[in-house]
């Protein structure tokens, strides 16, 4: 089996595999403790948040672990919305923000807050100058944008869009679900979210940062943890574990980046020329390394991941008969591409070229026959 | 969850517009009601040169998909996509002109 879908996961790294380990045996006590064991299980903890917050570009003071990216999102959009009622109840997001943002706006919106919502291009980027005026309308409490597009791996404008939040004074949450680990963290954050699963990590630990002097309330019952950001017993081993991949990931990006961007860049290439009636979306230049993904005209999404699938490829779709909803991606959507026969293609650290080679060889096939199954000649 | 307008309409940034014209009325209608993608789209590839160079096709569709594959299958395949009006009783009228 291919494993082609390192956007939904990425595979444990091994440096994090070795560190999960040994910090079951150190690190299982309460570090919140103040015996021999729980000291240590403490030490292990504040040296990993050490390493995420140099390696992500903020003080250690202000990282916390929550036990997901999405609880990371959700906790700092509410926590910041909450923080800054008294500015204003604006929320504005990107159409393509990761579910876990809308969802956290739909919240804001029954509690009486505003969301708007800035558009995107047919690549998947947001307007920059679009973002920027939304930004400066009054009362906006918090803007959000992630660093890239976790569906076709466009790059996101942050740079400008930190720069329009500083000038209006707004405070800017930054999800970074999609880069960590791959390309550097950019600055000009306020609130900055990721999720470890995605670099190589264990699942079950995300990171919340939130910059000194950024006002920040936790929609959540009071919790001593985690600098009562994240309410819940710290999963010691696990966030070590999440460290030791982003450290060794981190060291490995470049390299492995350039390496994984050139062959997404073949495959940008050759599916158009090997199959016909086929769209590659999202931006040929401005995008994540890992991450290509094209639609199949006259083509059924899930058709076309289970044979994919028969053929050893695991991949992913945002077609809507794919999709636990009956509605197609919504960053599709907003992109205005087609959303049917769609397959995102994300390859994880060490692909072999080979796994490449042999999915642009039965891609073709797969793709005739679903449709001369659907009649279509 | 993105949402679209109410109204039905396309309110993504678009290619600048064609002057306005008295709207049409469609010289085929495909139904595709209850079908799902990419169904609809197949029944509008299969049909559209059926009517004359420049006439315009609607296609009636409720799957939610459809909203947007239809026009992106026009700028695909270099027809235009007139319109899409809501209809009464859910999903759209799609209006697609047969360029070629």
């Amino acid at each position: 089996m291919a494993y082609l879908d390192a956007a939904s996961t990425e595979p444990l790294h091994p440096a994090a595999r070795d560190a999960l380990l040994a910090a079951i045996d150190a690190g299982w006590a309460d570090p919140a403790r103040l015996y021999g064991t729980a000291r240590r299980a403490q030490m292990l903890l504040e040296r990993a948040r050490a390493e995420v917050a140099e390696l992500i570009g903020a003080r250690a003071d202000e990282v916390s672990f929550t036990s997901s990216g999405t609880q990371a999102v959700h906790l700092g959009v509410l926590g910041t919305l909450a923080g800054r009622r008294r500015a204003g109840r604006r929320l504005v997001a990107s159409a393509v923000e990761h579910s876990s943002v809308l969802h956290a706006g739909e919240v804001h919106e029954r509690d009486g807050g505003e969301v708007e919502i800035v558009g995107v291009g047919r690549t998947g980027r947001v307007d920059a100058e679009a973002f920027a005026a939304a930004v400066a309308r009054p009362g906006t409490a918090l803007a959000c944008l992630q660093t890239a597009n976790h569906e076709v791996g466009t790059l996101q404008p942050v740079e400008d869009a930190a720069e329009a939040s500083r000038e209006a004074g707004v405070p800017l949450l930054v999800d970074a679900a999609q880069s960590a680990g791959r390309l550097p963290v950019p600055g000009g954050w306020s609130v900055l979210t990721a999720s470890a699963h995605k670099w190589g990590g264990p699942a079950g630990v995300g990171v919340l940062a939130v910059r000194k002097g950024v006002r920040w309330r936790s929609p959540l019952p009071e919790d001593e943890r985690e600098r009562r950001r994240v309410p819940g017993f710290e999963n010691v081993p696990a966030i070590v574990a999440a460290a030791a991949a982003l450290r060794a990931r981190s060291a490995e990006a470049e390299a492995e980046g350039r390496r994984l961007a050139a062959l997404t860049g073949r495959i940008r290439a050759e599916v158009p020329r090997l199959v016909p009636d086929v769209e590659v979306v999202g931006d040929p230049d401005l995008r994540l390394p890992h991450i290509v993904t094209f639609s199949c005209l006259y083509v059924e999404g899930e058709a076309l991941l289970t044979e994919l699938d028969k053929a050893g490829f695991a991949v992913s779709s945002g077609s809507s008969c794919t999709a636990s909803t009956l509605r197609p991606s919504h960053v599709l959507e907003a992109m205005g591409v087609l959303t049917h026969g769609n397959v995102r293609v994300s390859l994880p650290r060490g692909v072999s070229e080979d796994d490449v080679d042999r999915f642009l060889a039965v891609l073709p096939g797969i793709v005739r026959r679903i449709r001369s199954s659907l009649g279509v000649r | 969850m993105w949402r679209r307008r109410p109204d039905g309409r396309d309110t993504r940034a678009e290619e600048p517009e064609a002057p306005p014209r008295p709207a049409e009325v469609p010289a085929l209608t495909v139904d595709a009601l209850g079908r799902k993608c990419p169904i609809p789209i197949i029944m509008l590839a299969e049909r559209i040169n059926q009517v004359p160079m420049g006439a315009v096709v609607a296609v009636l569709a409720d799957d939610p998909a459809a909203f947007t594959d239809v026009p992106a299958w026009c700028r695909l395949k270099s027809h235009e996509h007139v319109a899409s009006h809501e209809l009464p009783q859910g999903g759209w009228s799609i209006h697609v002109r047969r360029n070629y």
